[in-house]
């Protein structure tokens, strides 16, 4: 990649950080808080999209921004009060911002229609009453502005020193040398457009003793002969308008007579005060010395506007008293690669040293030897790695959670209904791949949650519950994971209606008896959908299947709580990161496996009088009451042919999503060990009921259980226990 | 050796496009998120230019200036400040604090290292 079309990735990044800034400054303003530093920041986020855009030439993007920009800085002004209708035409407009930036990135196009009717919403605030965007063809060109560019010379291109003659009286203040502007750098600019004759009159320089470091004593005028107009010489001086006094006159070429220019100029201010000072000059030099196609630039009353501005009457702001708003502490970027890497080591480390102390276990060494006590201090330490290194993967959970007021916003006005959102615990970290993936879901369930669960205002009025509805997102950290939760205060699920749709569509039997908890779990089964018809927002053809299935695919689960009248409960639970696994090592028919010990419940040692056959080769555990199917690892794995026999073996009673239990046969547990999960399809291939690998201590490869997977097949094996089960529990 | 440059602009993008047409001009480029930074790294470094940006958090351009020019070190340092402002206000404001010369964003390479080479003695 060329280093402009990286800048340009940056660019495009920055923009994202910026819109989120803007968003949530926009929602703390709507929300009341109204100190300059949030409006400033707002400003500058609208600010830097166009400044970066100008720089890609996105001109669409710059057009909107600047619209956008004008706005805020009324705001900031204090011109523009930020009422409810100034907060909301303003977070709309962040949207459709957002939408032009991607489309730049993406190449897609943006709703021109939505785009143009909010520039000019932008421009109708306009304080002065001046808001009217100048219709034209596509919509946004009438907007007054362009990005100017100063036009500084081209320095290469000398001109042939012909043509015309300038005299040039050049006095530098004081000020042009506080500024760190240098005549010599002026006078040899001069010189680069022709040539020049410069004399310096020395005359006020006082003797040393009197002369004021500070001050300026010399001035020049130049003769220059050049190709340049009057408009190039003139740039010259650019830098140094108003630090100093130059007058430019210019003759044409026949004209031989020399012009006095400093006597003419000194008449012309004690005269032209107030007036338009060119044209008064060209008059009296018209009148006192006709000289046809000459013309007199005259800088004087950008000298009178200099003197007016002593430089530097203020103190110098000091750092400190405004550094102290937003200091953020010192950051650092780095590339994702890199991290990675150092995972990928760190995952070795912790795999190397798990191998060192199973050497020095066999070797016979002490408990209390001098290696056994290293080794242990080393175990420590690696631990202690490699959670620093996760943390650096981690990332608040605020990229996902910002994204959402704006879906809320969207869903409510396609729904007509009144929301408000609440979000809690933003500043939880997760690693950056589950924020990543963890964002459709969430979308998902957000828009469920507005579209299914809250009831419409007139509904909520009638049960005596607040118009507006509330969603409720939520991230904290719980036993080592992360649990995300989506509340709303709606209606509930409607059980009965559940139970009926999922009977009609053959996902339970008519006359199952279903506990509370059963029936809303039937909202996950692939094929259901609640709503009566396929509305615009939830009804797309994706369900909460698709919701738990990319949960589960980041090690998670999903579970709902819904009280009727009261609202409903989505929690999900995610592992912190997905490079490392507490598992139960376990051994099954010679091989060792891995098994989540998120999944696990509990194990035990199932007795005679526990175990049931159910005809088969199908058997249930009966454990405190409840009848549990058995299923035996060994044989769904393809490892042995039969059954082992289950009072040799030792269960593990592991629950899937939707709370259903299991117990897994295994030949025994070897412990519990943290394991670096290595991908198996990355290095071999899928394998059925496997999720993952790993490497032990001991160095040998083992293979990661995916519970959920080794359930299902076993359940399609024998989909008969499930109406046993369903009559026997 | 050459020239050392410092510039102060709270947009990465803007930073990296300055770094890269400063870099490929010969100069040696240093860098700072906003004013704050800015005189942060005015106590390491002595730069013989500063192009720096108006709007900023922290600390703006205008306070940067003013505090690079109350300090003796760098009282004689040319500063071009890099803006998307036009309006003569505000090109007012930053020469009253004390820059050197100004520059509309966007920027043409080209014309900024000539400016700057312009501006350094």
């Amino acid at each position: 990649m060329d280093s402009l079309a990286a800048i340009k990735q940056t660019f495009f990044q920055e923009c994202e950080e910026q819109l989120a800034e803007l968003e949530s400054g926009l929602l703390a303003i709507e929300g009341g808080i109204q100190d300059s530093e949030t409006v400033n920041a707002v400003f500058r986020a609208v600010h830097s999209i166009k400044g970066g855009a100008g720089a890609f030439a996105l001109d669409d993007l710059v057009r909107f921004a600047h619209v956008f920009e004008t706005a805020l800085d009324h705001l900031r002004a204090g011109l523009l009060l930020p009422s409810a209708e100034v907060t909301g035409c303003m977070l709309r407009a962040a949207d459709v911002l957002a939408d032009l930036v991607r489309a730049a990135r993406d190449g897609g196009s943006v709703d021109a229609a939505r785009c143009k009717a909010l520039g000019e919403e932008l421009a109708a605030l306009d304080p002065d009453g001046a808001g009217t965007v100048p219709e034209t063809d596509d919509g946004m060109d009438g907007i007054d502005f362009a990005p100017v560019l100063v036009e500084l010379d081209d320095l290469d291109a000398l001109p042939a020193p012909s043509g015309r003659h300038f005299t040039i009286r050049f006095t530098p203040h004081p000020d042009l040398y506080a500024k760190a502007n240098d005549a010599a750098v002026i006078l040899r600019e001069i010189t680069r457009l022709g040539d020049a004759t410069i004399t310096c009159d020395t005359s006020d320089v006082p003797l040393l003793s009197e002369l004021d470091p500070e001050g300026s004593c010399l001035s020049w005028t130049i003769r220059l002969r050049t190709a340049s107009d009057a408009a190039a010489v003139r740039e010259v001086f650019e830098f140094v308008e108003g630090d100093c006094d130059v007058a430019i006159s210019a003759e044409a070429e026949e004209d031989g007579e020399d012009l006095d220019v400093a006597a003419l100029l000194a008449r012309l201010q004690g005269e032209v005060a107030g007036e338009t000072a060119e044209a008064t000059a060209q008059q009296l030099i018209a009148d006192e010395t006709p000289l046809p196609g000459s013309e007199v630039i005259d800088l004087s009353e950008v000298r009178r506007q200099g003197k007016a501005h002593e430089v530097a009457p203020e103190p110098a702001s000091k750092p400190e008293a405004t550094a102290a708003s937003t200091a953020a502490p010192p950051t650092i970027r780095v590339d994702l690669d890199r991290v990675d890497r150092l995972i990928d080591l760190v995952g070795e480390l912790v795999i190397n040293q798990a191998m060192l102390a199973q050497r020095v276990f066999e070797a016979g060494l002490a408990r209390a030897s001098g290696v056994a006590a290293g080794l242990d201090e080393l175990e420590q330490l690696t631990r202690e790695i490699q959670d620093s290194v996760m943390a650096i993967r981690a990332q608040p959970v605020k990229s996902v959670f910002q994204r959402i007021p704006r879906l809320v916003r969207e869903v409510a006005a396609l729904t007509g209904k009144t929301v408000r959102l609440v979000t809690e615990g933003e500043a939880t970290e997760v690693d950056k791949t589950v924020i990543e993936r963890l964002s459709d879901p969430l979308t998902h369930m957000i828009r469920n949650a507005i579209d299914h669960g809250l009831e419409s205002p007139e509904a909520r009025l009638e049960k005596g519950k607040p118009a507006e509805g509330q969603v409720r997102l939520s991230a904290l950290h719980r036993s080592g994971r992360i649990v995300i939760e989506v509340a709303d205060d709606g209606a509930g699920i409607d059980r009965p209606k559940v139970k009926a749709i999922a009977a009609r569509k053959g996902l339970v039997a008519a006359d199952a008896v279903l506990s509370d908890e059963e029936i809303d779990n039937l909202i996950f089964l692939p094929g259901f959908s609640t709503a009566a018809s396929i509305s615009d927002i939830s009804g797309r053809g994706v369900g909460m299947d698709v919701v738990k299935r990319s949960i589960q695919a980041l090690g998670g689960r999903i579970s709902i709580a819904s009280r009727p009248g009261e609202g409903s409960t989505f929690t999900m639970s995610l592992p912190l990161t997905l490079a490392v696994l507490d598992g139960m090592v376990v051994t099954v028919a010679g091989q060792t496996l891995v098994v989540p010990l998120t999944a696990i419940v509990e194990t035990l040692q199932p007795k005679a009088v526990e175990v049931h056959g159910l005809g088969g080769a199908a058997r249930v555990i009966a454990i405190r009451e409840h009848f549990v199917p058995l299923i035996d690892v060994g044989r769904e794995l393809g490892y042995r042919g039969n059954d082992a026999d289950p009072l040799d073996c030792v269960a593990l009673l592991v629950e899937s999503e939707g709370g259903a239990r299991n117990a897994l046969l295994v030949d025994a547990i070897l412990g519990q060990r943290q394991v670096v999960i290595k991908s198996l399809e990355a290095n071999y291939r899928h394998v059925p009921g496997i999720a993952a690998a790993t490497i032990l201590g001991d160095g040998r490869v083992a293979l990661i259980l995916d519970v959920d997977a080794v359930v299902a097949r076993s359940r399609s094996d024998a989909a008969s226990h499930e109406t046993f089960l369903a009559a026997a529990g | 050796m050459s020239m050392t440059i410092l510039t102060v602009d709270d947009s990465r993008t803007m930073r990296d496009m300055l770094k890269l047409a400063l870099s490929d001009a010969g100069f040696r480029v240093v860098q700072a998120e906003d004013g704050v930074h800015g005189l942060e790294v005015l106590r390491l470094e002595a730069p013989d230019v500063i192009v720096t940006d108006i709007n900023m958090p922290r600390m703006d351009g205008y306070g940067f200036i003013k505090g690079v020019r109350s300090d003796d070190r760098h009282r004689a340092v040319p500063i071009l400040v890099l803006t998307t402002e036009s309006d003569a206000e505000k090109k007012d404001r930053a020469r009253r604090a004390g820059a050197t010369g100004w520059i509309v964003k966007p920027f043409d390479p080209v014309k900024l290292v000539s400016a700057i080479r312009r501006v350094a003695a």
